[in-house]
């Protein structure tokens, strides 16, 4: 260090400039490592829409089917099911479906296009589990002695009733998710679409 | 001393004496050596708390081990193979039924993994009662708790692997925590699963994380943990500096060598620990549904989350916290709180060689209030740990919240409590109970 103290302003912008650069570039390179994360063409592709018979589907049962990668329930509400519905509304979050979690079609009552058939997405709006079917009245399955029947999440113990209403002061934030939908007959259910035929 | 200046090494003139000459001639060979082992001055009361540390580094060599020769057999694809079974699940089934002593390696590196926390967390409950976290050692305990945050994802990414029912909802429900950060929580938790769903892209990713991006983390942490160490030297059960009363070669009165006092010393703890270790791997390894659950041994089905999911013990803490928050604070979902709630009681750990303000180190010379708090802590940690692995009750849930209070209380009141007590006189040289 021959010149002590002085400092090379020149020099130094130069080193100032190089770093600039050099950081720069790193960060740049960044971009297509992070954007390899993201969900590719072929995942972004998936998701076609599935057609559902219901024809066999009695009234107090519940299949599931599977649209993009997720579970889909359709159920086939007995009087008694939906009849529990407006006697839970002041036990709900969001009792009037007012969050945008359903197509404007099903954004009533039971949460449906036709009253008896409930098609959902069976994925907890908490942290994504698929909660299991309490369909039974009263403590039988574990459940609080006043259960009118619905659903419980096993993960973190959020309730849903038989719309996929989520009950007030549970984890989950919101109601479950009604996918579009469309009858293509009276017992064929488009998920995933709401536009054909109609 | 680590960092000090060594001779460089003499040859005798023997031929191995003129290899290790030409050598530490060029390579610090002799002076890393005196520095971290022959010339590493621990102090001389170490007890039984202080066998975790190198526990802790055997158990890290049977999991790199073990798992290098797992991933020669491991494939991680979903796809469904010609029975059915996805390929992930189908070839940990290969592992365990087919390969040659497959079925020990599996066993010990899921053994492994539980061994891992266990000795962990016994190193750290160490760390806390002899205050090992105090100055000079921040950046030693801040290193550990990154081991610790790394150790907890590597444990998460690795849980997946298998495939199997609890693999994927248990996958599921984490990537998903992050999908309740406010605005940016969606698009992170997809760019974590690259898909809209947890699937193939998820598994790869994960198997990438598991067996390259973090094990390399994790061994530069482990450095790092044992030069930051080495530079300060070891505190010990009385929590006095040893360097403070050193002979008239510089050697602290107190430190005895580490090798080859504590390396052989070591020895028998690892031969205890293997005891324990192999019993289980031959006896139990699933560790009653604790160490492999058992919806685990069904393959991973997206339409259908088991009955009662849980995560592996190591976890249940935590969520416990995550799943004790059910209220909404300022207009953010509850499920935001309990994540944050979550986040917080791990990261927590790194403030503590700042919230204890004790005049003294080791439990040894504090008070009642501190060994209260402790204990209460201890007993916390376990209630904790107990109903994470439970199914959500009513009961459990308001337990859960009383102990996530006193959780967070123990640690954002230490300020207070920790200077509040009685304090005994600390000794100037280490006692030998």
């Amino acid at each position: 260090m021959s010149n002590q103290g002085k400092m090379d302003c020149g020099r130094r912008r130069l080193v100032v400039a190089t770093a600039a650069v050099g950081g720069a570039g790193a960060v740049a390179a960044l971009v297509p490592f992070v954007s390899s994360l993201l969900p590719s063409e072929r995942a972004k592709a998936a998701g076609a829409p599935v057609e559902v018979d219901i024809s066999k589907l009695e009234a107090g049962q519940m299949m599931t089917v599977e649209w993009r990668g997720k579970p889909v329930w359709v159920i086939n509400r007995t009087k008694e099911m939906l009849d529990s519905l407006p006697k839970l509304d002041d036990q709900m979050a969001d009792p009037k479906s007012a969050k945008d979690l359903q197509p404007p079609y099903a954004q009533n009552e039971t949460r449906s296009i036709k009253k008896d058939i409930m098609v959902v997405v069976g994925i907890c709006t908490h942290l994504g589990c698929s909660p299991s079917s309490k369909f039974k009245r009263g403590a039988e399955e574990g459940m609080p002695a006043d259960w009118l029947g619905g659903f419980l999440c096993p993960c973190h113990g959020s309730t849903f009733d038989f719309a996929g209403r989520v009950f007030k002061a549970k984890p989950a934030p919101t109601n479950l998710e009604v996918p579009p939908h469309v009858y293509l007959a009276d017992t064929r259910i488009l998920i995933g679409e709401d536009k054909k035929g109609a | 001393m680590a960092g000090g200046t060594y001779e460089k090494y003499k040859s005798d003139g023997s031929i191995g004496g003129n290899v290790l000459e030409w050598v530490d001639a060029r390579f610090p060979a002799t002076s890393m050596w005196r520095g971290h082992l022959s010339e590493y001055y621990a102090p001389k009361n170490f007890n039984f708390w202080y066998f975790f540390g190198s526990l802790a580094m055997l158990v890290l060599v049977i999991q790199i081990v073990t798992g290098i020769f797992l991933t020669m057999h491991y494939k991680p694809d979903a796809a469904l193979n010609a029975n059915g079974v996805p390929i992930a699940f189908a070839s940990v089934e290969y592992i365990m039924r087919d390969v040659p002593g497959g079925w020990l390696i599996r066993y010990m590196h899921s053994t492994g993994a539980s061994a891992f926390f266990i000795v962990v967390y016994l190193h750290m409950f160490r760390g806390l009662i002899y205050g090992s976290y105090r100055k000079p050692r921040e950046l030693t305990w801040l290193f550990g708790v990154g081991i610790f945050l790394v150790l907890m994802g590597e444990a998460f990414f690795g849980y997946l692997l298998p495939w199997g029912q609890m693999s994927y909802w248990g996958a599921q429900v984490i990537v998903n925590l992050f999908g309740a950060i406010p605005v940016i929580g969606n698009d992170l938790s997809i760019l974590i699963r690259g898909d809209f769903v947890v699937g193939d892209a998820t598994l790869n990713r994960f198997f990438s994380f598991h067996v390259i991006a973090f094990p390399l983390i994790l061994l530069g942490l482990v450095a790092a943990h044992i030069l930051a160490l080495h530079e300060t030297g070891s505190n010990n059960p009385d929590g006095i500096e040893i360097k403070a009363n050193k002979d008239e070669n510089g050697i602290p009165r107190d430190g005895i060598p580490f090798h080859p006092y504590y390396s052989v010393k070591d020895i028998v703890g690892v031969v205890v620990f293997l005891m324990v270790f192999s019993a289980v791997l031959f006896w139990a390894p699933e560790g009653a549904g604790m160490f492999l659950e058992t919806p685990n041994f069904y393959p991973a089905d997206p339409l259908k989350t088991p009955p009662h999911i849980a995560p592996v013990w190591y976890f249940t803490p935590y969520y416990s916290i995550l799943r004790a928050v059910v209220w909404n604070f300022f207009g953010l979902d509850a499920k935001f709180w309990g994540v944050v709630a979550m986040g917080a009681s791990v990261v927590i750990f790194a403030f503590l060689p700042w919230l204890d303000r004790s005049p003294v180190k080791s439990i040894r010379y504090r008070g009642p209030i501190t060994k209260v708090m402790i204990t209460l802590f201890v007993i916390c940690f376990f209630i904790l740990g107990y109903l994470g692995t439970q199914s959500p009750s009513p009961m459990g849930e308001l337990v859960s919240q009383i102990c996530t209070v006193f959780y967070f209380g123990f640690f954002l009141a230490m300020p207070w409590w920790s200077r509040m007590d009685k304090f005994k006189p600390v000794p100037e040289r280490v006692t030998m109970k």
